[in-house]
This record gives C-alpha cells, sequence and structure tokens, in this order.
C-alpha cells in the first residue's frame, strides 16, 4: 500500500535542508535568516521520524531526538527573536551587515 | 500514496524557496507556515501522529507566531527597496546546491549499491508498535535508563530560555531612574502605611466611644 522508499523522505528532506541553507547565507534581514533556520531544523527531524518508521517502530528512540531537536529549535528562536527585538531598539535596524560594532 | 507524497513534497520544496526568495518578509512567513504544514502531512504520511499534532502546535501554532510579531515589530525598514540580499548571495546559493547533489550522491549511491538494505521500504506490519509508540515515548521521557536526564535538561533549558528572552527583549531602565522608581515605591508604601494607621485610628475611635457611650 505504502510505496514509497525511504529515499524519498531523505532527497525532500535534503532539499528542503538546503533551502534553509541558502537562507541562512544569502538574507541580510535577520528574522529571515532565523525562519531559514527553522526550515533546516525542520528538514533534520523529517529525516530522523523517517528513520525511525522505517527503520526502527518499535523503540521511540527516533521520535524521543526529534522531540529535544524540536524543544531546542523553540528556545532558539524565542531567544533568537528577543535578540532581534533588542538589536533593532537599540540600532534602529536588523540587517545583519550593519551589525559590526564588535569588528572596531 | 506516491501521487500523495509527491504533491506534498512539492508544496513543502516549493513553500520553502518562496521562504527564502520572497521581498515581503510577512509573505515569507506565510509561506515558511505552508512547509511546515506539509512536513507535518509528511509526519502524518509516517504514521507518526503525535510529531504531526506537535509540528501543528509549536512550529505553526508559536513558533510562526513569534516570527510574525518580529517581523511587524521591525518591518518598517524591509518595506524600503533595499536590497533582501547580501553581496555574496550567489555563492551561498552555489554552495546550498554542491551540498544538495552531495547528499543526493551519497543517498543514491547506498540504495543503488544494495537496494534492499534494512529500512529502505515500509516496513508492512507493527500495527501495535504505532499504536503504542505514543505510550512508549512517554514511558521512555521518565524512565531512568532512558532518556529522563535530557528531558529534565530540556525543561531547564526552557526556563533558561524564557528567562533569558526576557530579560534581553526588556527595554534599558538606567540604574539610576531604577533606584528612583524604588525610592518613590518606599515613599508611597510608607504614605500609605502611615494613612492606613490613621484609618485604623479613626475606626478605632468609635469602637471605644460606642461602649463608652452606653
Amino acid at each position: 500500500m505504502n510505496a514509497v522508499p525511504i529515499s524519498w523522505y531523505l532527497i525532500v528532506a535534503a532539499a528542503l535542508f538546503c533551502i534553509g541553507l541558502y537562507g541562512l547565507l544569502s538574507r541580510r534581514n535577520a528574522v529571515a535568516m532565523l525562519m531559514a533556520v527553522e526550515l533546516s531544523l525542520n528538514a533534520v527531524n523529517l529525516n530522523l521520524v523517517a528513520f525511525w518508521r522505517y527503520v526502527d517502530p518499535g523503540r521511540p528512540a527516533g521520535i524521543a531526538w526529534a522531540i529535544f531537536v524540536l524543544t531546542v529549535a523553540a528556545a532558539e528562536a524565542a531567544v533568537g527573536l528577543a535578540l532581534v527585538i533588542s538589536i533593532y531598539r537599540q540600532r534602529d535596524s536588523v540587517v545583519t551587515e550593519e551589525l559590526d560594532v564588535l569588528k572596531y | 500514496m506516491q501521487i500523495v507524497f509527491i504533491i506534498v513534497s512539492a508544496v513543502t520544496l516549493f513553500a520553502g524557496i518562496q521562504t527564502v526568495s520572497n521581498r515581503n518578509l510577512f509573505h515569507a512567513a506565510l509561506y515558511m507556515m505552508l512547509s511546515f504544514l506539509g512536513v507535518a502531512v509528511l509526519y502524518g504520511m509516517l504514521e507518526s501522529a503525535f510529531m504531526a499534532a506537535t509540528q501543528l502546535l509549536v512550529y505553526i501554532g508559536a513558533i510562526s507566531i513569534l516570527v510574525i510579531f518580529a517581523i511587524m515589530m521591525t518591518r518598517r525598514l524591509m518595506q524600503a527597496t533595499e536590497p533582501a540580499f547580501n553581496s555574496q548571495w550567489q555563492w551561498g546559493g552555489v554552495a546550498s546546491m554542491l551540498l544538495f547533489v552531495l547528499f543526493v550522491t551519497v543517498i543514491s549511491q547506498v540504495f543503488v549499491v544494495n537496494p534492499n538494505v534494512q529500512g529502505a521500504f515500509f516496513p508492512p506490519a507493527a500495527d501495535e508498535a504505532i499504536r503504542n509508540s505514543v505510550v512508549d515515548l512517554g514511558v521512555s521521557f521518565v524512565s531512568a535508563d532512558q532518556y529522563v536526564l535530557a528531558f529534565e535538561l530540556a525543561s531547564v533549558l526552557l526556563l533558561v530560555a524564557l528567562v533569558g528572552a526576557i530579560i534581553v527583549a526588556r527595554p534599558d531602565v538606567p540604574d539610576n531612574e531604577m533606584e528612583e522608581a524604588v525610592v518613590v515605591e518606599v515613599v508611597e508604601s510608607a504614605e500609605m502605611e502611615a494613612e492606613l494607621v490613621e484609618v485604623e485610628a479613626a475606626e478605632e475611635e468609635p469602637t471605644e466611644a460606642v461602649p463608652g457611650g452606653h
């Protein structure tokens, strides 16, 4: 019935990860960079759940790991966006190229 | 099933590309939510109902809302005609394309060389395991020989992130202003106490006066 091989899931996850990587490397806005990181973390979780279902569905290791990744992603989003808001308040900008105080 | 998979993953990847390339950040955030939804459907196809529900709650419900709030609080800047991409965006594209080619090469190597490698195809049985997977997950989080330490550490991490986010995002209050605020508070509370004492005294007087009157 379910004839989708695991390699399809892996390729979709790889494509989603690379899209997120491209967004992280090319965007100027810090919020957009965080959004791209979230896409990449989603791809990682998709890989973990696919391996759990295809290789070892009897034990919860894969899902447990995916839940921990999700927890860290939520914490990262909260702190990252708080940093962006704080930087915006002080510098009136969220463009990463203009955040260069530590360079000099 | 293959048709559904192809459609869902095409929508997910299209929404992902829009997320990283759309100039309008608000639209990019909405496309990000669509991409999260596509991943949730893929979780459903992998028979992981718990992950699908968690994806809906945490990613679409919480993280997307956080991102949209951040965009709304900072959007004035990105409405201008200034570029949305930095000067090295081509190199970023080349690097991520190369990484994708590398991933596809490795995956196809594994599955072309040995197409019947363990886990290559959907295991037909294991209905019982799927039905019990949420219970197993919950037990594994609190049993001492599995993930209880990581689980508790995750709770501490969330608490630290909560406190840290509040402290980082709070507007700066200068120290002397803070002290003034404390002084004012102390003075006010002292005044209020004095008033309270007066009121109590005023209340006590008639109660004393009433028995005295009789």
